[in-house]
């Protein structure tokens, strides 16, 4: 009964969808305001149905269903009930269920959130949220229903794919979609402003908010899924360049240009023409990203799906939005007015700067993840592409945008006056240059790696400059200090900290993976291994039960100069319901440092091969996606933001003194 | 400045950050892309030793020889072909004589290719897109099959 219900409700969204797809724009194009308060209705509505629907699947999993089939195919009675829960999403019908609750709950907060919205313009991007909607109901219905019954309902699930039995799978892949899928908006925002035919900056401060909460999601969502590599796949690595990675990196990368030229076109009422294609490109690329996860057309872990036809419909959507939107957009943005003018050194010259960097490099990773799909395509041939491709290519690109951050928050609007900006990083370059030297010194080894350094700490030092310049740090008695920095937008605050976290992050890669060691090697019990000042002796292996597996835990006790500090117990787990072993790599930190330890195969002899790893500062790649990230969120909080789009006469008294 | 001047150093920036990034990812596919190929092929088209390339196929039953120091020493085949692997490391849980597996390394001069990546699949019920491949142009995709198909509920 359940399952049915479930289907019967997602039925019914669709229902609701298609009505909310024609009516709105009708209503629009005949001034009903009737036809167009529809929208908000259906939508929440909509909301309602697509949670009633996940909310059964969810009941068919705690349950036990075995009679549906995606229950019987993912689950198994045993398991922990957080991994019941997680395992409605850990397989592709369910996945793509999480993937339209998510955009129906966004469609659901624009319908409710957006009371200040002009009603033509909610109308139409409601509309244009369920044209997406529809399309991905559809999907599911069609070819990837999650409520199909088995015709006999087996005692016994088949369990769920032992690497996804992580509590990383209850993070990842709802942080993942709430950023995939909350660039919707901004798209839809982009569309309703194409069939209009007019924008203004007040729809730049209508998305910008959007767009920065679907940002903050997926920094939190792709470093999530770095994290969860990083300790599962059990050989130290934090950043593969898998196509799957760098399907959630492009839409980051996009999304990341998004939220800097929304603040051109809100501040300046400047490149809107390029704004509007960036919100559609972005979502764009969040669904070739869920296209190249979901078709099978790559093989990884997350390609649940090989049923060809599943591949050919994402396409047929893919084509009908990618295409639909940037022909929609070639048609029309020639209507939208041109925006201000601007000096090349200027703030707005420095976001196009970094609109410029962020969309190549994003182009560079395109070409490389998809490059060898076309290849293989056309000529048969097939070939890798791995990291020594986008260290080349992305890496540069990078860097030239890392060394621009800290010159656009001082650069002022129109014109700016890039010698007194050079002057005041002084400090900052000066530093870093330092730090090059005194890197270089110490270690001598690479000089990559001292360069980069250096130009983290201009960075992090040119975010602080940026804070004492506009508190008058230094310069002013302590209480004006005081009082500048609670009186100034707090937009400024999360601008400084989320260039801070980039740097954060950049500074932990470059330290794991210049002055990382490691070490593989066989050892025996009451063999001691020793790396960078820790000693570990094995003390022997144990078997121990888990809910659905059995683990061989294998001890250690760590020692530094001789002194234990702990135990680590690294593990081999097996799965009898699938024949399966996942290998649990141990983690110690020290610091901000981590001491890794996985296994490997038993020897005839006893012995047990392990991999060791140091890895300084590794703890920083992910601390910085969350200072980021809560720099985005100190945005969010800014007046401006939360009040939503006042009237011009007042936005005056809210625009920070620049 | 005018506006079209003003334009013209945008154009003329993006072009240029377009042709620096066009020649970094043409300078990086010369260079850094690995071909990927079946033993067979590595027999047939005769390539030259030294040439860093990833081979993919099954774990040769009875090849497989554990040495010293790690060492791992075992037969990628596709059933018409072998090559000989030497690889030192851990290979990966689901590595298993018979089974799929993906290796990435230097080809020697005695056609043996020394290995530094050694992938195996993800979980029992799927084998390596490569490997169905390598298999499938051999003819004996049937036996890798019963292994590969495992995912429909029996």
């Amino acid at each position: 009964m359940i399952p049915e219900v479930g289907h019967y409700a997602l039925v019914l969204a669709l229902a609701l969808g298609v009505v909310q797809s024609v009516v709105p724009i009708f209503g629009a194009r005949s001034r009903d305001a009737a036809l167009m308060r529809l929208a908000s209705s259906t939508a929440l509505m909509q909301f309602g149905f697509v949670a009633l629907s996940f909310l059964a699947l969810t009941i068919c999993y705690v349950t036990s269903d075995f009679s549906v089939a995606t229950v019987f195919e993912n689950s198994h009675s045993r398991m922990p009930l957080i991994y019941k829960i997680t395992s409605v999403w850990g397989n592709h019908e369910g996945s793509m269920l999480l993937w339209v609750l998510i955009l129906s709950l966004f469609g659901a907060l624009v319908a409710s959130f957006g009371g200040n919205l002009p009603a033509a313009l909610k109308a139409h991007v409601l509309a244009v949220q369920s044209w997406i909607a529809c399309a991905f109901y559809l999907f599911i219905l069609l070819t990837s229903n999650p409520f199909t019954r088995l015709p006999r309902a087996p005692f016994e699930g088949r369990d769920l794919n032992p690497i996804l039995q992580d509590p990383g799978l209850a993070i990842h892949p709802p942080l993942l979609y709430l950023g995939y899928v909350g660039f919707s908006i901004a798209f839809s925002f982009a569309i309703a402003a194409l069939i209009e035919g007019r924008i203004d900056a007040a729809w730049a401060r209508w998305v910008r908010p959007w767009t920065l909460a679907a940002w903050m999601f997926l920094t939190l969502g792709v470093a999530m899924g770095s994290y969860w590599a990083y300790y599962t796949l059990g050989w130290g690595g934090f950043w593969f360049w898998d196509p799957v990675e760098n399907a959630s990196l492009m839409p980051w990368l996009a999304g990341t240009a998004l939220l800097h030229s929304a603040v051109v076109m809100e501040k300046r009422n400047a490149l809107k023409i390029w704004t509007i294609l960036l919100a559609i490109l972005t979502f764009s690329l969040s669904l070739i990203g869920t296209f190249l996860v979901r078709s099978g057309v790559l093989t990884s872990v997350h390609a649940f799906a090989t049923d060809p036809t599943r591949g050919v419909f994402i396409l047929f959507i893919l084509v009908l939005f990618i295409g639909g939107g940037l022909t929609l957009f070639a048609w029309r943005a020639s209507m939208l007015k041109q925006g201000g003018l601007f000096a090349p050194i200027s703030r707005e010259g420095a976001l196009v700067f970094n609109n410029l960097f962020l969309t190549t490099a994003c182009l560079t990773v395109f070409v490389g993840t998809l490059y060898p799909l076309a290849l293989e395509a056309v000529t048969g041939e097939k070939i890798s592409v791995g990291a020594p491709f986008f260290n080349l290519t992305f890496g540069p690109l990078f860097v030239a945008l890392m060394f621009a951050i800290p010159f656009g928050p001082l650069l002022a609007w129109k014109r700016g006056d890039l010698l007194g900006v050079t002057q005041r990083l002084m400090v900052a370059f000066s530093v870093g240059t330092i730090a090059v030297a005194a890197v270089f010194a110490v270690q001598g080894q690479s000089v990559l790696a001292p360069f980069g350094v250096g130009l983290v700490l201009f960075v992090m030092l040119g975010a602080l400059t940026d804070l004492a310049e506009r508190t008058g740090l230094f310069r002013l008695p302590f209480a004006t200090v005081r009082q500048r920095a609670f009186g100034m937008p707090r937009s400024i605050w999360g601008t400084a900290i989320a260039h801070f976290g980039v740097a954060v992050s950049v500074l932990g890669v470059i330290c794991a993976a210049t002055w990382g060691t490691e070490r593989i090697v066989a050892v025996k019990p009451n063999e001691t291994v020793a790396l960078s000042g820790y000693e570990l002796s094995f003390d022997g292996l144990v078997q121990r039960p888990g809910p659905n597996y059995t683990a061989l835990v294998a001890k250690f006790t760590v020692r530094s100069g001789g002194v234990p500090i702990g135990v680590v117990e690294p593990s081999k787990r097996s799965f009898s319901a699938r024949g399966m072993t996942t290998n649990e790599a141990a983690l110690m930190s020290r610091g901000l440092g981590q001491l890794y330890l996985s296994l490997g195969d038993i020897n005839n002899d006893g012995s047990i091969a392990i991999r060791l790893y140091y890895k300084p500062m590794v703890l920083l790649i992910w601390l910085g996606a969350v200072v980021m990230m809560l720099g985005g969120a100190l945005s969010l909080s800014d007046r401006r933001l939360r009040v939503g789009a006042p009237k011009p006469a007042t936005t005056s008294a809210f625009a920070p003194a620049e | 400045m005018t506006r079209k001047q003003r334009r013209l150093i945008l154009i003329g920036a993006s072009l240029g950050v377009l042709a620096l990034a066009a020649a970094l990812v043409l300078s990086a596919l010369r260079d850094s892309i690995v071909f990927f190929s079946s033993p067979t092929d590595v027999v047939e088209k005769r390539i030259a030793s030294g040439t860093r390339m990833r081979i993919g196929g099954l774990v040769k039953p009875g090849s497989l020889k554990r040495g010293d120091n790690l060492l791992v020493l075992f037969s990628v085949t596709d059933g018409k072909t072998d090559i000989g692997v030497r690889y030192r490391g851990i290979v990966p849980d689901l590595f298993r004589e018979g089974q799929g597996v993906v290796t990435e390394g230097r080809l020697e001069p005695d056609g043996t290719l020394a290995a530094d990546t050694v992938l195996a699949k993800h979980d029992e019920r799927y084998m390596p897109r490569e490997v169905v491949d390598a298999l499938k142009k051999s003819g004996r995709w049937l036996e890798g099959q019963a292994q590969g198909e495992g995912d429909k509920p029996r």
